[in-house]
């Protein structure tokens, strides 16, 4: 029933092996090491946070908390799923994906920015604040 | 008539990745009946449609599983997109087809480790361990995920690839074509591996039709059947035919997956030359109204996406009909009549993914 | 040779399972059985495969009014049966075997039969 069956066709790759480096990354007395793309975790830029909300309403899991009377920009990164919905989703492009994991943790916790007050008077002034906003960003 | 005594089988089991019960039915040491039970790992993720966005849901359906990730997310945008009528740019849908590929070869990379492990194999398993770690680390390259991607969008894809990714792509497939030879000569050669798999949990081919088997399980016992002949995203441009055997038993079906992966390298190379530029994504509008049944070619077979839209941005329904789902029925027949030592092997044989299966 | 948008036969009960038993005879594949809720009742699609065409039968029924299962013709469809079953409340008749609400190991009883 057994066609042309050979013994002993896996030695010589297993004889190899054992004679050659290991395949694996020695960590952690290595480093390991990131591609550029990976995704590990959210970081923001809270000077250019306009405080839309809009990455709150994307984020699939609702990570993210955005309280614009406070002026808070909390993420739970242990709800976070590293989808990067909320990068393009913000319209100031001051969310990204960098590399690096989430430290693990005793417990689920939340990381709060505080956002830099831009114009700390009310909001029409805020408006009026803004084309020169952006003409400073760049 | 010999006694007869039931034994449970899982849902730990060291031959098994994920929990499955079932109820083995013995007279002696052959199993006459086998009664799967699964729902340890549900997760009401259809469900979840309900309350998420239809474009934040691509996120969701991609959790599934971790192995057919890219697959979902894709079958899914593929099912919205149709209901929509959306053109997906063409260097987008290239794009999905290389990932889907590399989703393939990495899959069955992971299963012919886990049937190696089953088999007791034990170096034949690191080694197709390792060879999976380079398309992983050109997922990783590419996506920035190893197992879950992110890449697919209603209308495209989120990321695009530039030429030095896709020689990169190129150049570890080359190098696992070369270095696959020694894993395909010992799966199909060894005298201990064919002495284990030839002859072992036959499905005919009516059988296999009528019991509702897909994927490499239905082409293994001979119908040449694989989705990706329908054309979707890009395969209608490469030259994609099913890879069957004749035999149906486990051995075939573990030819099948060989040959498989063999042949999306090739599919790989010829996309990755083929590509064309342009945009990567076309922006979406308005919601979706309609519904919809489409169907891809996983890496464990054909995969069935239902999508029902109202016109509001959360769909009414959305239905997957995983391959396992399908696989589960023969895979029961399948065990009526083998050894009791054999049960592992079938259950391995159809790359089960309950996961997916319970979702 | 790309994908046509597949075939939807709306079928009333009378005819539902006689023409299921044609496509068996015809050597169709089941693929796949699926429950949506829709007001008042529910709306079963199967779909059976041939070579590369799908066709889905859509069987529309009211809440409490009973489904023929269709596992005496197809024995494979028990198990996405019991799911309709389970999850969605659909009283699908004379499955073969059924799970009586134990496939899922789940505390909800029917938790995709009220939409929310």
């Amino acid at each position: 029933m057994l066609e042309d069956a050979k013994m002993l066709t896996f030695a010589r790759t297993a004889l190899k092996n054992l004679f050659s480096r290991p395949a694996t990354v020695g960590y952690p007395y290595e480093p390991a090491k990131f591609p550029q793309r990976m995704r590990g975790h959210i970081e923001i830029q809270t000077e250019n946070c306009i405080r839309c909300g809009l990455c709150m309403r994307s984020c699939p899991p609702g990570a993210i908390r955005v309280d614009k009377a406070a002026g808070t920009w909390t993420i739970n990164r242990f709800d976070c799923i590293q989808c990067g919905s909320c990068a393009g989703a913000c319209p100031k492009k001051c969310l990204s994906l960098v590399p690096g994991y989430t430290e693990p943790d005793y417990q689920k916790k939340e990381e709060v920015f505080y956002l830099p007050e831009k114009a700390p008077a009310a909001k029409p002034a805020q408006t009026a604040a803004k084309p020169a906003e952006t003409a400073v960003s760049p | 008539m010999a006694k007869r005594s039931i034994i449970p089988f899982g849902p730990q089991h060291p031959v098994l990745p994920e929990p499955v019960h079932l109820d083995l039915v013995l007279e002696d040491e052959t199993v006459v009946g086998a009664i799967p039970s699964i729902g340890y790992i549900h997760r009401g993720l259809e469900k979840l449609v309900e309350k998420k966005d239809f474009k934040q849901y691509v996120y969701v359906a991609e959790r599934v599983c971790g192995i057919c990730s890219c697959g979902h997310g894709m079958g899914y945008c593929e099912a919205v997109e149709q209901v929509m009528e959306i053109e997906v740019p063409a260097r987008a849908r290239y794009l999905r087809t290389i990932w889907m590929e590399m989703s393939r070869v990495h899959s069955h990379l992971l299963w012919l480790g886990l049937l190696a492990d089953a088999m007791g194999f034990e170096s034949l398993f690191m080694e197709s361990w390792r060879l999976r770690e380079k398309i992983l680390d050109m997922f990783d390259a590419t996506t920035g995920g190893r197992i879950i991607f992110s890449v697919n969008c209603v209308g495209g894809t989120l990321k695009d690839m530039d030429r030095d990714m896709l020689a990169g792509i190129c150049r570890a497939a080359d190098e696992i074509e070369q270095e696959i030879h020694p894993v395909m000569e010992t799966f199909l050669r060894d005298y201990s591996v064919q002495s284990r798999l030839k002859g072992l949990g036959v499905l005919k081919k009516d059988d296999a039709v009528l019991l509702g088997a897909v994927g490499p399980m239905l082409r293994a016992s001979g119908e040449a059947y694989d989705v990706r002949m329908l054309g979707y995203e890009a395969y209608g441009d490469l030259d994609v035919e099913p890879v069957t055997a004749q035999d149906g038993d486990c051995y075939s079906r573990c030819r099948v997956r060989l040959y498989e992966i063999l042949q999306s390298l090739r599919l790989i190379r010829q996309a990755a030359e083929k590509i064309p530029d342009g945009e990567i994504a076309v922006p979406v509008k308005g919601n979706p109204k309609g519904e919809y049944f489409a169907r891809i070619e996983q890496p464990r077979g054909e995969a069935i996406y239902y999508v029902k839209g109202n016109g509001t941005k959360n769909l009414d329904r959305f239905r997957l009909r995983t391959p396992t789902t399908s696989n589960i029925p023969p895979m029961v027949e399948l065990l009526k009549g083998c050894q009791l030592a054999d049960v592992p092997l079938i259950i391995l044989t159809i790359d089960p993914c309950i996961s997916c299966t319970e979702r | 040779m790309t994908d046509e948008k597949s075939v939807i036969r709306p079928v009333d009960k009378a005819e539902f399972l006689p023409a299921v038993i044609r496509l068996k005879k015809d050597r169709w594949r089941l693929a796949q059985i699926c429950a949506v809720r829709i007001e008042n009742g529910y709306e079963m699609s199967y779909s059976f495969c041939k070579e590369y065409q799908l066709v889905t039968l859509r069987l529309v029924t009211e809440t409490e009014e009973p489904v023929p299962s269709i596992t005496q013709i197809y024995p494979c469809a028990f198990l996405q049966e019991n799911e309709a079953a389970e999850l969605f409340g659909v009283p699908i008749e004379e499955v073969d075997p059924d799970y009586h609400h134990k496939l899922y190991r789940i505390d909800a009883e029917t938790p995709f039969k009220e939409k929310g």
